[in-house]
């Protein structure tokens, strides 16, 4: 993405544009852009000729936060990234500093399967986001409203799991850490499942003549220039890729579900839009096989990795235990202790590839911390998409690329 | 004229004048609660008896707002933006017949003016509405509310047309422009029977009319932000309000009177202006009902998609409605 910062090099492309031409300002504060995203547009009557993304305005510096913590300390960072699915960052982060420590196979299926389902209920949670925001910047109101009631179900399950409903730092590494979650927790995720519909949005939205009308044929990304410009995620399946994580190179609990990647190959709007509302069909699907695996577990099954220098010892046992508070003393002065080496490991993201990279030098703290986040990547294709339509157009687009501020700035 | 009749209409037009003012208050608070209803939550519930008094509590703060004025704005036509916003809906209500005549004395026409050309004022006073859109747009020095405007007077002039060609179906059938005769002429059959396809053009055509969704693109909020008022505060936002509000209420009114036989309905003898003012009522507020029901529903129409509908669509519907709806005409005379 060509992002002219300053404002001299902007300035010096306006006045190069024809008599015809307006340029207009779409953000920071326009309430289409999602959060503070700037569009740079030029535009013939209504008709896009130009759209230059500014992005930075949310900028927290999060990767150079994370490398002045300790592992275990950048977890609550990541959920403030892409707020709309905080467990799922958990997951990733957490997931790469495993691969870093080359334990990927000493996590027990408890945890994995935990992950599983709480990384596809994030996904519901954000898809449940962008299907309310999307219609609202079509112009439909209620589907909004409805869809975040729904939302909301997701997030009590997510505050019964670890006691927060958006910045969850649920997880820790080697599994669920000290806090599993509560017992009642499977039946509480199953009846929620059962009560569970999309049928009140598909009627507001899938056969909705406006809303095809306005979706069909609009901002198409043919799947050359998807994957030209690194999309991930249901933008790029929207383009008819059949690229996706879970299912290419499984993760966590996937292997042992049973589900589909759907696939739509028009690249348009409404192409993406039928990707993300089957996946949300899709995530319930998987969340059930999760729970019923979960009771098939035994009781006293674990969910944390038998490595003391890693999870913390029950808080109980510390002053009673010299094992137990030798590790806990060593675990809170020095952290976990990765070594030298690096990793990047990616998860299928609601957006898209999430992927963290590390590099570390043997000590507590990452030397260097990357997050490749879907949103950023996604954001590119705006450039090349947004030209030609109407301004209409690309406040569809935007909706349906699916970007989250605090993710693309970091 | 003598004394008195001047004095009825002195207080005909004060009583359109307070309802005029008082309906869109009471009109926004019910929007908000049934939108709040169907959107699964409360809507307003503070101020008052649930909630009754928001819309008036909203009504003063905007009134003790600043009234600001973006740098560059050309002042005098941003001051009177508004204004023609407002006196054109507030002038078409002259010539709507809320019932029928009633004999207190003497005979009084529930209606402020019997004009000879009801109908074409009615539609002359909309196009003046748009000049306030207009105005109000591109005086903002603002370019959100210049697209708001060119999308506004595009949207109204073309609707107009369809419009317009749905009330001469219905003038065809009526064999006049007057309102009161229109509606006298609806005692054996609506006109909703014979000119169905003309009452849904003019309803189209009278949401696209009031800026409303589904065709609410001149303030689309979501891509132009407010459109031709975005740079609008305090009294002079609320006066555009108002004129939002007052034109649903008068599309309503009108679609009653040309299609659903105005007060027309069972009357108790010795009562017909009082039921026949419960009818009107009655049939408007369905229609007003319409108009917020649409709000809850219907995503928004893009702009070319709005202007192919009108043109492509909506036309050669209209044309062809008037064409049957003479030759129908004739044939029965």
């Amino acid at each position: 993405m060509s992002v002219e910062t300053g404002t001299a090099s902007m300035f010096g492309d306006i006045e190069q544009i024809s008599e015809n031409q307006m340029v207009l300002n779409m953000g920071p504060q326009h309430p289409s852009t999602h959060g503070v995203m700037r569009l740079l547009i030029e535009v013939d009557g209504e008709t896009v000729t130009k759209c230059t993304p500014d992005v930075g305005y949310l900028h927290r510096g999060v990767e150079k936060l994370i490398e002045t913590h300790d592992y275990r300390g950048g977890i609550t960072l990541t959920d403030r990234m892409d707020y709309t699915a905080g467990p799922s960052n958990n997951m990733g982060y957490l997931m790469a500093i495993e691969k870093l420590m080359g334990m990927e196979d000493e996590i027990p299926l408890r945890a994995k399967l935990l992950r599983t389902a709480v990384a596809e209920l994030s996904r519901l949670a954000s898809h449940h986001i962008w299907i309310g925001t999307h219609a609202l910047d079509i112009g439909a109101m209620s589907a909004f409203l409805w869809s975040l009631r729904e939302r909301e179900k997701i997030l009590f399950l997510f505050e019964q799991a670890c006691g927060a409903r958006l910045t969850t730092s649920f997880m820790r590494v080697g599994g669920t850490g000290p806090h599993d979650v509560p017992e009642s927790w499977v039946e509480n995720v199953d009846a929620f499942l059962d009560s569970y519909t999309l049928d009140e949005l598909n009627s507001l939205l899938t056969g909705n003549e406006i809303f095809q009308s306005r979706t069909r044929g609009v901002g198409i990304i043919p799947a050359e220039q998807a994957l030209s410009y690194g999309l991930t995620g249901p933008p790029l399946r929207g383009s008819g890729v059949d690229w996706d994580l879970r299912k290419a190179r499984p993760y966590a609990a996937y292997d042992m579900i049973d589900f589909e990647i759907p696939v739509f190959p028009e690249g348009d709007v409404y192409a993406r839009y039928l990707v993300r509302l089957n996946e949300m069909y899709q995530a319930t699907r998987i969340v059930r096989q999760c729970m019923e695996h979960l009771r098939d577990l035994p009781p006293d099954a674990p969910s944390n990795a038998d490595r003391p220098d890693l999870v913390p010892p029950d808080v109980g046992r510390v002053p009673f235990d010299m094992e137990a508070m030798i590790n806990h003393f060593k675990l809170v002065m020095h952290g976990v202790q990765p070594p030298v080496g690096e990793a990047y490991f990616g998860i299928e993201g609601p957006k898209g590839e999430l992927g963290y990279y590390f590099v570390s030098d043997g000590s507590g703290m990452p030397y260097r911390c990357h997050v490749r986040s879907p949103s950023f990547v996604n954001l590119g294709v705006m450039e090349d998409a947004a030209v030609g339509g109407l301004i209409a157009d690309t406040v569809a687009l935007i909706g349906s690329i699916d970007i989250v501020l605090g993710e693309v700035d970091r | 004229m003598d004394g008195w009749e001047w004095l009825i209409v002195a207080i005909k037009c004060v009583v359109i004048l307070l309802i005029f003012l008082g309906a869109p208050l009471i009109l926004v608070l019910v929007e908000r609660w049934t939108l709040g209803r169907l959107q699964s939550r409360i809507g307003p519930n503070r101020v008052g008896w649930s909630g009754t008094l928001q819309t008036a509590a909203d009504g003063l703060k905007l009134g003790i707002k600043e009234d600001l004025i973006p740098r560059g704005a050309d002042k005098i036509v941003f001051w009177f933006g508004p204004v023609f916003l407002v006196v054109p809906a507030l002038a078409a209500w002259a010539i709507v017949p809320v019932g029928p005549k009633v004999g207190l004395g003497r005979d009084i026409g529930l209606w402020a003016v019997d004009l000879n050309v009801g109908i074409l004022f009615f539609l002359a006073m909309g196009s003046l509405g748009v000049y306030g859109v207009v105005m109000s747009g591109w005086s903002s020095n603002s370019k959100y509310a210049h697209f708001g405007a060119l999308r506004a007077s595009a949207q109204v002039i073309s609707y107009e047309l369809i419009m317009g060609l749905a009330v001469l179906a219905v003038i065809l059938y009526a064999g006049s422009l007057s309102l009161i005769d229109i509606v006298e002429q609806q005692a054996g059959l609506w006109f909703i029977v014979p000119q169905f396809v003309g009452f849904l053009l003019f309803v189209i055509a009278g949401v696209a009319e009031t800026n409303r969704v589904p065709f609410d693109l001149p303030e689309a909020e979501s891509e132009i932000v407010a459109g031709f008022h975005v740079e609008y505060s305090g009294m002079r936002f609320a006066m555009f309000f108002i004129a939002e509000y007052a034109n649903i209420i008068l599309i309503s009114a009108i679609i009653t009177t040309l299609y659903l036989g105005g007060w027309l309905g069972w009357t108790i003898p010795g009562m017909e202006g009082l039921t026949g003012i419960v009818w009107f009522a009655l049939k408007t507020v369905a229609f007003i009902a319409m108009f917020l029901l649409l709000r809850a529903a219907l995503p928004r129409l893009r702009y070319d998609q709005l202007m192919s509908f009108c043109w492509k669509f909506l036309m050669p519907i209209g044309i062809i409605n008037v064409l049957l709806a003479a030759g129908l005409r004739m044939a029965w005379s």
